[in-house]
């Protein structure tokens, strides 16, 4: 009986929406009453979503194909961010040399401190593979990743983390080393944290989206450029 | 009708962005291509900011959602994370502390030095 209920009810087409958004509206309200930084939404709702499908043994799969709806939105919602760069368009333009400098040295941080403490660790070649592309979008990630060698299930994992991560922290990062100009925090938060950075930076505001959205092109970018050349001294 | 000729304008940027991400043989995500075919578009004018304005602000808004699914997604990957989950914590969480800190700081020190620049300019 319970069986039969429990698959009836994941068997529907709207089951993973519906779970998502409901977890998601009861993350918010968490933060609302209690605004601890670790009680982030996407972090918390993520895990409340986990919990539900392992206790109520339900598949990841049957959860993700009645959530696609979501994931289906994520490239014409990448596209839209056309939208807040072309309002912030004087503002890219005139500050062309922190745009330009502010992400470039992201991007060679993320992967020297990743090739760094990779070996520092000890990990094996094809583990700091999946983890050089972390700091930027899944889908260009995942490519950089395969071309280098990588887990590339394992890079998604590291990418969302990623991501989540520097939803989470930007604020008190921002606070400790007074990082206050919206270009600076928008730059930042894209560089690092890609486009779940980004969702971050449009709550900020519509500079700091602004920013974000032109950091997830250009890092992203740029690490395609970058990781084969390193990516010779991981084997 | 506002929303369908919205709706219309989006998703055509996200197909041509789909079909360039099949035809051509670079590592560019289709959302990549569309975003910088759209600014293109909003630019030159062809497409007007109200043609996708509010549907666009639906879509940012409802963002941080659409990571859900790929984010439970680790749950299936667990036997192969667990058992290098430490040393990826850690250079995951000290390498986003320093690409967040190293990228704000150079961008802050630059911006402050041309605002410096901008207003030396404006008082003579």
């Amino acid at each position: 009986m319970k069986e039969t209920l429990i698959s009836a009810v994941a068997g529907s087409d709207y089951f993973g929406l519906f779970l998502s958004i409901g977890l998601f509206i009861i993350a918010l309200k968490l933060k609302a009453r209690f605004k601890f930084a670790i009680l982030n939404p996407l972090l918390v709702s993520t895990v409340l979503c986990i919990i539900v499908l392992v206790v109520l043994d339900i598949p990841y799969e049957t959860y993700r194909d009645s959530a696609k709806m979501l994931s289906y939105l994520l490239t014409p919602a990448t596209v839209c961010l056309a939208v807040p760069m072309y309002k912030q368009l004087k503002l890219l333009k005139d500050n062309l040399a922190a745009v330009a400098i502010g992400i470039t040295t992201g991007t060679c941080c993320s992967i020297l401190s990743i090739l760094a403490m990779g070996k520092l660790f000890g990990l094996t070649g094809d583990h700091i593979a999946t983890l050089l592309p972390k700091s930027i979008t899944t889908a260009i990630g995942m490519g950089v990743s395969e071309e280098a060698g990588g887990i590339v299930t394992l890079t998604v994992a590291a990418i969302i983390i990623t991501g989540i991560l520097g939803n989470m922290i930007a604020e008190t990062i921002f606070k400790i080393f007074r990082i206050e100009h919206p270009v600076a925090k928008g730059l930042a938060l894209g560089t690092s944290a890609h486009a779940v950075g980004t969702a971050k930076a449009l709550e900020l505001g519509e500079v700091e989206g602004a920013m974000s959205s032109l950091s997830i092109c250009v890092a992203g970018i740029l690490t395609v450029i970058l990781v084969p050349l390193v990516s010779g001294t991981l084997y | 009708m506002k929303y369908v000729k919205e709706v219309a304008w989006i998703m055509a940027f996200t197909f041509i962005g789909e079909a360039l991400n099949k035809l051509l043989p670079l590592p560019i995500p289709a959302g990549v291509y569309g975003l910088v075919l759209l600014l293109a578009g909003l630019i030159t004018g062809v497409v007007k900011l109200e043609d996708v304005e509010t549907t666009g602000g639906f879509l940012l808004d409802t963002m941080t959602l659409m990571f859900i699914p790929a984010a439970v997604g680790i749950m299936s990957v667990t036997d192969i994370l667990i058992p290098v989950l430490v040393p990826y914590l850690v250079i995951i969480i000290s390498s986003t502390v320093i690409v967040m800190t190293v990228t704000g700081i150079a961008a802050s020190l630059i911006l402050r030095r041309s605002e410096k620049k901008e207003y030396k300019e404006a008082a003579e």
